[in-house]
């Protein structure tokens, strides 16, 4: 456990040291959400009707935008030669680095997405659903953009291929993170939207660690 | 270049010194405190058959110095003993025990150092070193000697992005005594070291074998290694130039 936990502090120490990446990433999301109210018009009830959908999309943009600093640095300078010859399983380091990922990107864009959310009018019943949506499904994008990041390391113009493979598997946490906050919103129950989340979020833990792992051996090759 | 005596395949050791003899390779040593070895390798890049029926044995506190021109798959058996390179034929075993049965434990016995020094610019010298112990799930003990020995305590708090080269491969070298283990597979250990940081690395290499740990050394620059087995590997070049 000491080598699981000791490279998650030291990916969350060189996000913090490099700290552009990280408020890039939230910079965007920002910068993104504000450009619909420019797009669609200012019309407050028409800007709340898409606010979930916004923030949703707008934010797997951006957990897309991060994705690449996954492995890809790791893979360049040789760092990940010295973690797959760690005794800790490829898998388990995976894991570490997911977490590390979501900390610094899906943790805060849970975080800000809220916010964002009020300044599109998104209505009162909304927030809550958004809030554990938000904190249910970012661990998921962290999990299924590793398998992407893993599968595209190496390639040319790795970051296209990452978003083809990448996006379609977002879509199931889209449509329940979206679904939770508009049923809300509708006054319709929220649970079982959240229980779909947290099923995506339960499998994809064991699942995609095993999957980007299998995924990384042959690039280390 | 007696060695060449043994058989197509076997590596046997020069009839050494009788102090080192031993510590060194062969299949009639009597029985070594561990073995590492293997048998029919053969290995494959890309599409290209870089060597076929290499038979290498690594006893305690021995050393294999692999020798061969550029693209004669130096690099790519230490990646196969590594474990990074699954080899297309034969078998790698530790004690007898195939590796691919237990890769963890495989992976806790060796150290890899490839051509890349696997620095973060931002990290600190010895929280790289830190970081590596952690890794290898061994205490931070040897951090500060592994510094001393490389002479990089005096930079132990500079971040890697101001090192040099030379200084970046002394810290690459000393992830080999941040954490023991005891297989060494170093390639080309010596690119960039100037003449006292070399004499660093072959007193590392001599302490460790001096503990019975094994060393396997990829290089092109004469590497003064006492009793080291001579392996070449335009000895085992695939018959035909491709498969």
């Amino acid at each position: 456990m000491t080598a699981f936990w000791a490279l998650v502090a030291r990916d969350l120490r060189l996000a913090l040291r490099q700290g552009s990446d990280a408020a890039l990433v939230v910079a965007f999301f920002v910068l993104a959400v504000v450009l619909f109210p420019f797009g669609v018009g200012p019309e407050p009830q028409l800007l709340a009707r898409i606010a979930a959908g916004v923030v949703w999309v707008t934010a797997l943009l951006a957990a897309l935008l991060s994705l690449d600093r996954l492995f890809q640095q790791d893979y360049e300078d040789g760092s990940l030669e010295v973690i797959a010859l760690a005794p800790l399983p490829l898998e388990a380091a995976v894991l570490a680095k997911c977490l590390a990922h979501w900390l610094t990107t899906g943790l805060p864009l849970a975080v800000v997405g809220p916010a964002l959310a009020a300044l599109l009018r998104l209505d009162g019943a909304g927030y809550l659903p958004l809030i554990f949506a938000m904190a249910l499904g970012t661990p998921s994008l962290s999990l299924v953009g590793a398998v992407g990041a893993s599968l595209s390391l190496g390639a040319r113009r790795a970051g296209v291929l990452l978003s083809l493979l990448v996006l379609p598997l977002y879509i199931p946490v889209l449509i329940f993170g979206v679904a939770a906050v508009e049923q809300a919103v509708a006054g319709f129950p929220i649970r079982p939207h959240l229980l779909i989340l947290t099923a995506l979020l339960l499998a994809a833990l064991p699942l995609a660690p095993w999957a980007a792992a299998a995924a990384l051996r042959p690039a280390l090759e | 270049m007696a060695w060449r005596t043994a058989c197509r395949g076997i590596i046997r050791a020069e009839v050494p010194p009788a102090e080192i003899q031993t510590r060194l390779v062969s299949r009639s040593s009597p029985s070594p405190a561990r073995l590492f070895e293997g048998r029919g390798l053969a290995c494959r890049r890309g599409e290209r058959l870089v060597f076929e029926n290499l038979d290498f044995a690594l006893s305690s506190g021995g050393a294999l110095l692999l020798t061969g021109h550029n693209g004669s798959g130096k690099s790519s058996l230490l990646r196969v003993m590594a474990g990074l390179t699954p080899p297309l034929t034969g078998a790698l075993t530790w004690d007898g025990t195939g590796i691919a049965d237990d890769t963890a434990a495989h992976h806790a016995r060796l150290h890899f150092i490839g051509h890349q020094d696997a620095l973060k610019p931002v990290l600190t010298v010895a929280e790289t070193l830190a970081f590596c112990a952690a890794l290898r799930d061994t205490a931070p003990d040897h951090v500060l000697p592994a510094l001393r020995k490389f002479h990089l305590a005096e930079f132990a708090d500079w971040p890697c992005r101001v090192l040099s080269a030379g200084q970046r491969r002394r810290l690459a070298l000393a992830r080999l005594v941040a954490s023991p283990a005891p297989l060494w597979l170093l390639d080309e250990p010596s690119t960039g070291l100037d003449e006292a940081s070399t004499q660093d690395l072959l007193a590392a290499i001599a302490g460790h074998r001096a503990e019975s740990g094994m060393v396997a050394i990829a290089t092109h620059l004469p590497l003064p290694i006492p009793g080291a087995a001579p392996l070449s590997l335009e000895k085992f070049a695939p018959r035909r130039s491709a498969a």
